[in-house]
């Protein structure tokens, strides 16, 4: 297992941020995905997934302004907030590599992560689908006379979904304590967000009386900034609040891409995209010694995670059939 | 006489879910009640009526008009320990709430290896008979039984309703509750204090030994009322109310085919991939040297629900019943 003291999130909720734990963060995504990435070309994660890098900064800083025990929900690019939130890297490989040791025993593999404990709702694969959820456990929060709040990442495809829609109207209405992060990456899988997005982004969420702001999204401090605020908006039960954070996502939409080679952008964009990248402009923000050090520990951290996870074993298919109903019936099995 | 007299009462469906609801309520906090026009109006079916009143606008919440988003939002609510009960106005209004249905409030439990449960309790009025064409008089029972994760339960009288809307609330996992449109305003009479009958079981409601029909929801009065008419003809069919149809409780149907040697499956679903195929397939599975004829099944064309005009002439009867008794001693 790895050590919890380096694989937690950064410092929860204080109004300045801890420069070098935000960069510990982002350092730890950006590893993270491109160790994840190697294994998937090894075939130790099967299946393939869809790489935060390039993002960090978004998880990072949202995630160092919340409090351990505020929600999040997440996405099908999910790996980052997840182990922004909190959630141990060794584990979460376990996940993707869908061992038993993983964060839901390899069930929920790369896109459905999940870690009630430490507030992690879980990833989802249905685009938008995790917003109501979020607002539904910001609802029971106000409900239940608690100050926790719920923060709800998507990306911009996301925001031309009925229910995310439907879901700023309820959020408004109840004045739920919910922060939705919208990840404006530049692509919905491949097709620009100008080529998907009528009026903008801020627009959809301002229609409905919902504060709404553009944010860098390559730039951790900035986000956690500008979550703070809308955290503690939510908190004093103001509502919720839009974080439209404009950043690029480097890698495929997901690793088919690097077999598939689909021709949606050009090298050129992907290298202007590349030219803010989170992990320098927060690294830049350290003294060289301290940034090396942390590289160290984060390589460490990784190395015992791979480890760790291919040491796992894979679940037995005999309990394909456990866990589906609360009153310990098993599922039906494929034959009759 | 007088003392069990005055322990029952006189209700209709809508009247016993109404009460079920309340004592619901009454009983655990974390119930809450969301939907439609549920609150203030008390829903159009009126089952919800004067329930915001006494227990407030936070349990008894009217909703915009968002299927997906009361459903999502009921899985958060769900996720943080509350009990949501979600009213569907109508039957073909859930299609819009179907994604959170089957991709989340299904799958949450399995996927967290039941660190989480899902005590959501999706009400849907379903059925025809009332002239309100599609979208209003759908039979969808069948996608949901078809979803791995998702009980599915269809009340077909008022002491049903009472009971099995409790129990559906108790339950731990998902339940559709499926509420026979038509039958609302039936009536029976109610004795609050007796033991109900298990949720996830099927039920015989009248004995017979010619031959069983096996029905849920609106249709087990009509099948009720096949049987009455078969006995004038001198044939005794044994009805069977199937009450949950995931789980599929399928014992006291092949109990009783062993008997009959004959078995008749009714709803108002299409024949074509209704819930009477998956019974005719494991009452031949398990009953195979017991049938004297194959198993009929009885439903709705493989069509759109039609205009009001026409559809008695959809929907299944007591003469479509009788027929298919008819050709079942043919054979």
């Amino acid at each position: 297992m790895a050590d919890p003291a380096l694989s937690g999130p950064a410092s929860p909720s204080s109004q300045k941020p801890d420069s070098a734990a935000l960069y510990r963060t982002v350092r730890l995504i950006r590893r993270f995905e491109e160790r994840a990435v190697e294994l998937v070309h090894d075939g130790q994660i099967f299946g393939g997934i869809h790489p935060y890098t390039g993002q960090e900064a978004v998880a990072a800083g949202t995630c160092a302004a919340l409090r351990p025990d505020d929600l999040i929900t997440s996405t099908h690019r999910g790996h980052g907030h997840v182990l922004a939130k909190g959630a141990d890297p060794a584990r979460m490989m376990a996940e993707i590599a869908g061992r038993t040791t993983g964060l839901n025993a390899g069930r929920g593999g790369s896109m459905h992560a999940a870690d009630f404990g430490i507030g992690i709702l879980g990833a989802n694969a249905i685009v938008g689908a995790a917003a109501p959820i979020a607002t539904g456990a910001a609802w029971a929060a106000r409900c239940a006379g608690s100050d926790r709040v719920v923060m709800t990442y998507f990306g911009d495809g996301a925001v031309s979904q009925g229910v995310v829609l439907e879901t700023f109207n309820l959020a408004a209405l109840w004045r739920a304590p919910v922060v939705f992060v919208c990840e404006n990456n530049g692509f919905a899988t491949t097709t620009r967000t100008d080529d998907a997005v009528a009026g903008s982004i801020t627009g959809r969420a301002e229609a409905f009386g919902i504060p709404a702001a553009r944010v860098d999204g390559m730039d951790p401090e900035a986000v956690f900034a500008a979550a703070g605020t809308a955290i503690a908006r939510a908190r004093r039960s103001e509502g919720p609040t839009l974080l439209e954070c404009v950043t690029y996502r480097y890698d495929a939409h997901h690793t088919w891409e690097h077999a598939a080679r689909p021709r949606y952008r050009t090298p050129e964009e992907v290298d202007l995209g590349r030219s803010r990248d989170p992990l320098e402009i927060q690294g830049a923000r350290l003294p060289e010694a301290r940034r090396a050090q942390i590289d160290a520990e984060i390589e460490a951290v990784l190395e015992e995670a791979v480890r760790f996870a291919l040491d796992s074993p894979h679940p037995d298919p005999a309990t394909a059939l456990d866990y589906l109903y609360a009153d310990g019936t098993q599922a039906r099995a494929g034959v009759a | 006489m007088a003392e069990s007299t005055s322990k029952t009462q006189q209700i209709s469906l809508s009247k016993g879910l109404n009460l079920g609801l309340r004592r619901a309520l009454e009983d655990d906090p974390k119930v809450l009640l969301m939907g439609e026009d549920i609150g203030k109006l008390g829903g159009v079916f009126r089952v919800t009526d004067g329930l915001q009143k006494d227990f407030g606008e936070a349990r008894v919440m009217d909703t915009p008009l968002a299927e997906s988003g009361i459903v999502g939002t009921a899985v958060g609510l769900a996720l943080a320990g509350y009990r949501p009960v979600v009213e569907i106005q109508f039957d073909g209004f859930v299609f819009p709430a179907f994604d959170q249905i089957v991709t989340q409030v299904a799958k949450m439990r399995a996927r967290a290896l039941g660190k989480v449960s899902m005590p959501i309790v999706i009400r849907i009025p379903f059925g025809g008979g009332i002239g309100a064409v599609e979208h209003h008089s759908e039979s969808p029972e069948a996608y949901f039984a078809m979803t791995a994760g998702l009980r599915v339960v269809a009340a077909s009288n008022p002491v049903e309703a009472y009971w099995m809307i409790q129990q559906s609330i108790a339950s731990d996992d998902p339940v559709v509750f499926f509420e026979p449109k038509r039958r609302y305003w039936d009536k029976a009479e109610l004795d609050p204090t007796a033991t109900p009958y298990p949720l996830y079981a099927s039920r015989v409601v009248r004995q017979g030994t010619d031959a069983t029909v096996v029905a849920y929801g609106p249709m087990v009065k009509t099948c009720l009322e096949a049987a009455k008419a078969a006995e004038e003809e001198g044939r005794s069919l044994e009805v069977i109310d199937l009450r949950t149809l995931s789980p599929l409780d399928l014992e006291p149907v092949f109990a009783s085919v062993r008997k009959t040697g004959r078995l008749i499956t009714v709803h108002e679903a299409s024949v074509f991939m209704g819930m009477g195929a998956e019974i005719a397939a494991k009452v031949t599975e398990k009953c195979f040297y017991s049938l004297e004829a194959p198993v009929l099944r009885v439903g709705a064309p493989h069509t759109p629900y039609p205009p009001s005009r026409v559809e008695e002439e959809f929907l299944p009867d007591l003469d479509r019943v009788l027929d298919a008794v008819d050709r079942a001693f043919a054979f």
